[in-house]
């Protein structure tokens, strides 16, 4: 196709023609980084049609005054994809892509330093005939190193204008910017008729290398030294568990003030409007719906950029794939890869940032089987119910000299999660369909420094996906669970509490029925409706249940479990929060991520079934041992 | 010899690499990385576990390959650079 000659867009706003520019490269190569170079904050970010790959388009308005349209492609090793996200780059290059129009120009990016692997890919895409543009990127670090480069030959023996950028340098995409803006796209020139005859790409490259490109040594020193204490057995270990403990501290404890201190925040302010309406059901529905919701999903946003700052860091540090790299065997011994890891150590946090974390699992079976486990980590929303639980029913006793019974519990409980989460991974792989080998095969990439604005603007977007996507759900089910527990209003003379009347009070009474195998009085029946917001919500629902309220509830609620259910059911309902299914929050986030709603309802239903049972044998067990 | 069988630090040459049946996507995933005939390769690194994953030396590049992944790969010392 001759492109120079094809017809240009019109840019609608301008009259001018726009450009339309596609980025291809091998992953690492700095793609990310010179997109948001050249795009900085005009970016926007969907999913392609059908599938969860992040479509990342920008724009920027180029000297000329012409516009031009960035469209960044998920990195990919070669056109023989692998992976979903290798498929959209591979339709889109060739112009197969169903929603996406034929990119003007191609701009394909490549390491400087490492260019015996990322040239086969130019050359493959070369092949195509379109018109194509190569940015030699991390030009800094290839000289750093010696690296010498004759970008006029180079760009004589691939038919293809060569630029040279610095990704991460303020002004390091000028020549690529006007290189584009001064010459229309056009096919690929000629090339030596000396490489026609080569045999295979990897001989083309070895003998444009040969011809172009002069480079002392094979690795940089650095990443030799490094790679030989973090890769180390012992050492390489330890630093591993130091990086895991700081991440799971952070997101754990540091994020905790935050989201309280957001919790209250957002509850003094529905408080405050609240005040300055009469009472009645728009002035409930404003502060126990909207701003309770609003609450609920801002309170989850420290955790989730806590946690982000770190993988964004390590990702772009290049340790990341490293830590995978050292858990690799032993998460694959349950059916996992080495990059589950970190997504499931968050989990213990919070599920939500876990599972949004897995997008850095290139096999989409594995990434899946990580999600459906992530809800089985103990996640710090259960922490409030298994603290009523335990401080009302186990005794605080000395074990074996130094143990302390209630620590054994929730030790055990923990324990429990982890457990089951081992066991469903692997019937999750007996069941699969598609039984071909998973592979790793994964580059562990040179070394980087973090560039901040890189750093800021992975932030920006987590953040957002998660308060425009996730957040529109989360609050809208808040309000509906608010109406299920507050209409109908009480009859006059009412003797038990408002909820009792309302029709969550209805649903949890008849749910009596099924939960009472389990030992769960209907007071829990009715808690666990409003407590699908969030697993911390049912004790407070719990209190307003038994119509305790205000200052001193928690600890008159502790007396009150502690005095009228037995100990049967207290285990009960410690089992079943072990796997909990009910958090909407959750379950939402998993049908944003996997874009399914088959994966919620089978999300759902296997925690569901393994609660009923888990709780079932407790109970049933206790009572026959006279608990 | 097979990749998967090399001396921690050792280097060799690429022969080829073998499909695993028809159609074997990791051999040519392989292939497309740069594992083609004559190609130096080191090993660099073994994982903590039963020593997998291997950390291979190719080119510029570094790739954690599992050992079924490397096992597809032959290789020679002889004459290894
Ligand atoms: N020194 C240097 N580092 C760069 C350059 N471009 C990108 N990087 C860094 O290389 C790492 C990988 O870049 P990224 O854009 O995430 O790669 P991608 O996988 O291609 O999207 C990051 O740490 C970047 O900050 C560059 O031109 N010079």
């Amino acid at each position: 196709m001759n492109a120079a000659a094809a017809p240009l867009r019109m840019d609608a706003s301008h009259g001018r023609a726009q450009l339309q520019v596609a980025l291809v490269g091998n992953p690492n190569c700095g793609k990310t980084a010179l997109f948001n170079l050249l795009t900085g904050t005009r970016q926007k970010v969907a999913n392609y049609a059908g599938v969860t790959i992040e479509r990342k388009e920008g724009h920027y308005t180029a000297p000329s005054g012409r516009s031009v349209r960035v469209l960044d492609l998920p990195g990919a090793y070669s056109l023989a994809a692998t992976s979903p996200d290798e498929a959209i780059t591979r339709d889109v290059v060739m112009g197969q892509h169903m929603q996406e129009a034929v990119p003007d120009l191609i701009v394909c990016v490549a390491d400087a330093t490492n260019l015996r692997l990322h040239l086969r890919f130019v050359l493959e895409i070369a092949q195509l005939g379109r018109p194509m543009l190569l940015a030699l990127n991390m030009m800094d670090a290839a000289r750093r190193r010696g690296i010498r480069i004759d970008t006029a030959s180079l760009s004589q023996m691939l038919g293809m204008p060569v630029v040279e950028t610095v990704a991460v340098r303020h002004g390091g995409a000028n020549a690529l910017i006007e290189r584009m803006d001064s010459t229309q796209p056009s096919p690929l020139a000629p090339r030596p008729s000396s490489l026609a005859a080569l045999p295979d790409l990897h001989a083309e490259v070895r003998a444009i290398l040969a011809a172009t490109v002069s480079i002392p040594r094979r690795t940089a020193a650095v990443d030799d030294a490094i790679d030989r204490i973090v890769l180390h057995p012992v050492f390489g270990l330890a630093i591993l568990a130091v990086v895991m403990f700081l991440i799971f501290q952070a997101v754990f404890s540091w994020a905790t003030p935050l989201h309280d201190g957001i919790a209250d925040g957002i509850q003094a302010a529905g408080n405050w409007i609240g005040d300055t309406l009469p009472a009645g059901a728009l002035r409930s529905l404003l502060v126990d719906g909207v701003f309770a919701g609003l609450g609920t999903v801002l309170a989850f946003l420290p955790q989730i950029l806590i946690l982000f700052l770190f993988i964004l860091c390590l990702e772009e540090s290049g340790y990341l794939p490293r830590a995978a790299f050292l858990l690799d065997r032993m998460m694959l011994s349950a059916g996992l890869t080495g990059r589950s890891f970190i997504p499931l150590l968050s989990s213990f946090a919070c599920a939500i940032p876990g599972i949004m974390a897995t997008r850095s699992i290139p096999d989409p079976r594995d990434r899946l089987t990580t999600i459906l486990i992530a809800p089985l980590m103990t996640c710090s929303a259960r922490l409030p119910v298994y603290a009523l639980l335990i401080a009302a029913f186990i005794p605080q006793r000395t074990v074996l000299g130094v143990f302390n019974l209630q620590g054994i519990v929730l030790f055990t409980l923990y324990v429990a999660g982890i457990v089951s989460a081992l066991a469903v991974a692997w019937v999750i792989k007996r069941l699969r369909r598609d039984q071909s080998e998973h592979a790793l095969m994964m580059e562990l990439p040179s070394y980087r420094m973090p560039h901040p604005r890189d750093i800021a603007i992975g932030l920006y977007e987590r953040g957002m996906i998660f308060v425009k996507r996730v957040g529109g759900v989360i609050l809208a089910l808040t309000v509906l669970l608010w109406f299920l527990s507050s209409f109908p209003a009480p009859p006059a003379g009412a003797s038990e509490p408002a909820i009792h009347y309302s029709l969550a009070g209805m649903i949890g009474r008849a749910l009596h029925a099924i939960f009472s195998p389990l030992g769960f009085n209907w007071q829990i029946c009715i808690a666990l409706v409003p407590g699908l917001a969030a697993r911390e919500v049912a004790v407070s629902s719990l209190a307003t249940v038994y119509a305790l309220a205000g200052e001193g509830a928690d600890s008159g609620l502790q007396a009150v479990v502690a005095s009228q259910w037995s100990l049967a059911t207290a285990l009960s309902l410690l089992a079943w929060y072990v796997f909990a299914p009910m958090c909407i929050s959750t379950l939402a986030t998993v049908k944003r991520e996997t874009g399914s709603m088959r994966n919620v309802v089978v999300l759902a239903g296997y925690l569901f079934g393994l609660a009923y049972i888990a709780s079932l044998a407790t109970y049933q067990i206790a009572k026959a041992i006279g608990a | 010899m097979l990749l998967s069988e090399l001396a921690m630090g050792a280097s060799a040459t690429v022969l080829e690499v073998n499909d695993n049946g028809p159609g074997d996507r990791i051999a040519q995933r392989l292939r497309d990385l740069g594992f083609v005939t004559g190609e130096p390769v080191r090993l660099v690194a073994r994982g903590p576990l039963g020593a997998d994953p291997l950390l291979v030396q190719i080119g510029y590049t570094r790739f954690a390959l599992r050992r079924a992944e490397a096992a597809r790969v032959t290789i020679t010392t002889e004459a290894a650079a």
